[in-house]
Formats: C-alpha cells, sequence, structure tokens
C-alpha cells in the first residue's frame, strides 16, 4: 500500500484527493449531526446521571467531527467553522436516518421526544462508527487513520454506554420492549445508506481509504445481530434515499438553521 | 542559552502550565508535550491532546505560548496539535498521578488493557470497597464512583488506552 503521509502529496492525485474528500465529509457530517441531535437532548434525559453522560458522549463525537472538518481544511475545502455552519442541504453528506427529529415538539416549547429512538439510533450508530473506524485506522492516507485511532480510544465508552441501554430497555418491561421494537424497526426501513458511502464507493476502496461497502454493512449486521433479540425479517432500506449523494429532509434544514442561528448573526465574531 | 540547556529551561516552564480543569496537575505531567524544539530563540511545542472534544485544549495552548514567551530570551513559542502520535494516561507521570489523587480523582489503572476490569481506589483512604456511579463525569476524562468505606463521593480518570495495542 502507498501511503499518502499528508494533505500535499493528497493533492498531487485528483482521483485520490477527491474520493478522500467525500469520505472525509461523510464521517464529518455524520458525527455532526448526530452531535446535534444529541444535544437537543440536553435537560430532558431520563435522570441526571445520564443528562451527564449523553452530553458528555456529544460533546466528545462533536469533537471527532471537528477533528474531521480539520481534516477538510488542510486538504483545502475551507475552514473548518465554515464548512461546517455554511454548506446548504445538497452539500451535506450525513446519512439520512441520522438527521431525524428527536421526537414530536421542539426544544424550546413541548419536547415530546422519544427515549426509544435515541437509544436505537445512537446504538445504531456507534456501533456503526467502531466498525467504520477500523477500517479507516489502517487507510492509506496517514492523518486520516491518525484520527480515526484517536476517535477509536474514546469511542468505545460510548459504544458501551448506548449498548447497555439497549441491552437493559430489551429485557425491561413489556412497554419499552414494544418501543424498543417498533423504533428497531422504523430504523430498519431507513438506515441503510448509513451503512454505504454513495457514488464514489469503489474509489474510496481502489485507493484503499476504507474497506469495501459490503464488508462494512456485513459486519454490522452481524454485530448488531447479537444484540437484538428479534432483528426485522426485512432487508435494510434506505426509505428517504441517499444521504451519501446530498438527498436530505426537512429535518435537516431545522437542524442547520438553529445550529448557525448563532453563527449568522455574526459571522466575523469569534465566539 | 545552549539548546539542551534551553530546552530544560522550556521543561521546567511547562512544568507550571496547568491543565485548567486539573488545577495542579501540569500539562507536561499529563503526558500532553511531545516534544520541543529550539530554533535560536523561537520555541516550537508539538502536544497530543487528550480527549478530542475537551474544550479546555484552545485554553491550555494560549496559556503554554504566554508562559514560554514570558521566558526573557524567547522570542516566539509555537504549539502544534498533531494526532501522530496518540494520547493515552499511560503518559501520566507519577508526580501527575499524585497530584491528580491531591484533588479527589484517582489516577488511571497502571497497565491497563482494553477490556480488562477496571478496579478503582479512594483516592482518599485507599480502599478499593468502590462502586462506579457513572462512567461519565463532568469532562471527558473523568468518571463519578463512590466509596463505601469512608463514605466520600470521588471521580476517577477513565483508562484511555490503544485498541490495537499488543
Ligand atoms: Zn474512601
Amino acid at each position: 500500500m502507498t501511503v499518502v503521509e499528508n494533505a500535499e502529496q493528497a493533492k498531487k492525485d485528483p482521483s485520490y484527493l477527491k474520493a478522500l474528500t467525500e469520505l472525509v465529509y461523510q464521517l464529518a457530517d455524520d458525527d455532526f449531526i448526530i452531535s446535534f441531535r444529541g444535544a437537543e437532548w440536553l435537560g430532558l434525559a431520563p435522570h441526571i446521571e445520564e443528562d451527564v453522560a449523553f452530553s458528555s458522549i456529544t460533546q466528545n463525537t462533536m469533537g471527532h467531527a471537528v477533528m474531521f472538518y480539520e481534516l477538510l481544511e488542510e486538504l483545502g475545502e475551507g475552514n473548518a467553522d465554515v464548512l461546517a455552519h455554511e454548506r446548504t442541504l445538497e452539500q451535506r453528506r450525513n446519512g439520512i436516518y441520522l438527521e431525524k427529529r428527536n421526537g414530536e415538539g421542539a426544544y424550546h416549547e413541548e419536547p415530546y421526544y422519544d427515549w426509544a429512538l435515541a437509544v436505537v439510533r445512537n446504538y445504531f450508530y456507534e456501533t456503526f462508527k467502531k466498525i467504520k473506524m477500523e477500517a479507516i485506522s489502517t487507510s492509506s492516507y496517514k492523518p486520516l487513520a491518525n484520527v480515526a485511532s484517536k476517535a477509536l480510544m474514546e469511542q468505545t465508552y460510548h459504544l458501551a454506554h448506548w449498548k447497555m441501554w439497549m441491552n437493559q430497555l430489551q429485557h425491561a418491561t413489556e412497554d419499552a420492549r414494544e418501543r424498543i421494537n417498533s423504533r428497531i424497526e422504523e430504523a430498519w426501513s431507513e438506515f441503510e445508506d448509513v451503512l454505504e458511502l454513495g457514488s464514489y464507493a469503489n474509489d474510496m476502496l481502489k485507493h484503499q481509504l476504507i474497506s469495501s461497502e459490503d464488508y462494512l454493512k456485513e459486519a454490522w449486521l452481524k454485530e448488531v445481530g447479537v444484540n437484538i433479540a428479534n432483528p426485522p425479517e426485512s432487508p435494510l432500506g434506505k426509505k428517504y434515499g441517499s444521504g451519501r449523494n446530498g438527498v436530505h429532509t426537512a429535518d435537516l434544514k431545522q437542524a442547520l438553521q438553529t445550529f448557525a442561528e448563532v453563527y449568522n448573526s455574526d459571522k466575523k465574531a469569534v465566539w | 542559552m545552549n539548546g539542551e540547556q534551553g530546552i530544560a529551561n522550556i521543561r521546567s516552564v511547562l512544568q507550571t502550565v496547568d491543565d485548567p480543569e486539573l488545577p495542579s496537575v501540569s500539562v507536561l505531567d499529563l503526558g500532553m508535550v511531545h516534544d520541543v524544539t529550539l530554533q535560536g530563540r523561537n520555541v516550537m511545542i508539538t502536544m497530543v491532546p487528550t480527549f478530542a472534544g475537551c474544550p479546555a485544549l484552545d485554553f491550555i495552548e494560549l496559556n503554554v505560548k504566554k508562559a514560554v514567551e514570558d521566558v526573557e530570551w524567547v522570542d516566539t513559542c509555537d504549539v502544534h496539535f498533531t494526532f501522530e502520535h496518540q494520547w493515552s494516561t499511560d503518559a501520566i507521570t507519577d508526580r501527575g498521578k499524585e497530584q491528580l489523587k491531591k484533588h479527589g480523582i484517582s489516577p488511571p489503572p497502571e497497565n491497563y488493557q482494553p477490556g480488562d476490569e477496571w478496579t478503582v481506589n479512594c483516592p482518599f483512604c485507599g480502599s478499593d470497597y468502590t462502586s462506579m456511579e457513572n462512567v461519565f463525569g463532568p469532562t471527558a476524562c473523568r468518571s463519578i464512583l463512590y466509596c463505601s468505606a469512608c463514605r466520600n463521593p470521588f471521580e476517577a480518570m477513565k483508562p484511555v488506552v490503544s485498541l490495537t495495542k499488543s
């Protein structure tokens, strides 16, 4: 494998650079949007210790998003803050399921958020993140491999946390089981694009940036199969399309508006 | 001032720069300083971040820069964070561990391997009759525990080690 040591080297091969930036946008945007949805739970988690835990995980995951946006900055994509705040809906590469609202209502008024959605979504996501980070910890692009190794060391605590919730609620009351199961069913029909790499998947593989989509998907199915009591029999779906290709829902629009509200009020300010 | 003396001088200055969230534990003792190099009167410091999402990193960078630039013979100090080397809790020095205990924070376990059972002794009375209240604490690097022997709540540094380490 030819190791690409830094951004300058990566920029010399346009095909390599394109596949690499696409991959890093996906990683950055996934961590960004799941952290945003996590941040909307602040003060609303089921109990105080959970509030501390969830916000700690969220802050750390947003830190991972920052590492990825900074890699993009080095690759010449522009300032990391601008990338996070100003890119349009069509430019975003996160999986669509990750942008879904936390439930009914809004943060400032009547937030009837659904804890079952939070548990299923974060468990599914963190399980996949581990597989994906392991796959890119041997990536041909050294700076990306380094960031992935860093994320893996910290993420192990996130995954353990959501796995615990998942196992507890699946073996709790009838109500808890039903609510978790219905969120699993829902995720099954929407989660597939999270597991995919979009239209540059082949180039990513060719340049040894990451493993194949098939491998990633299989590894995820196998892992969640161990922890879900009754996995749905239907095949995985991407009901709303593929976020990897810039397709998104009104939920992402709401998230970006809220996220960038303060930033847009004064773009020159140093916060 | 020659190179070796200069670097020793800078390291002694870094011994006085504390993590803002762990007063009295220096960035040097936390194992965050990877390398110090000199070019004449210019100092270059390479640091490794503890947790990626740690909001204190920007302050640490500023504090290090300021402390070093206050040294009489120094013109400029550049601080650079790198991900080429991963911080792990094994990098905390013995002195750092002692300082943590004074703050009611148990230092991370020695020679911890991923998946090992994590037992924590109370930083106040030393008892191992302790229980985990929350893996996640007031900062990303700390957990909240309770000592049933002396009935004190306390904190502990989470073990953070490379998963690929053999
Ligand atoms: Zn005690």
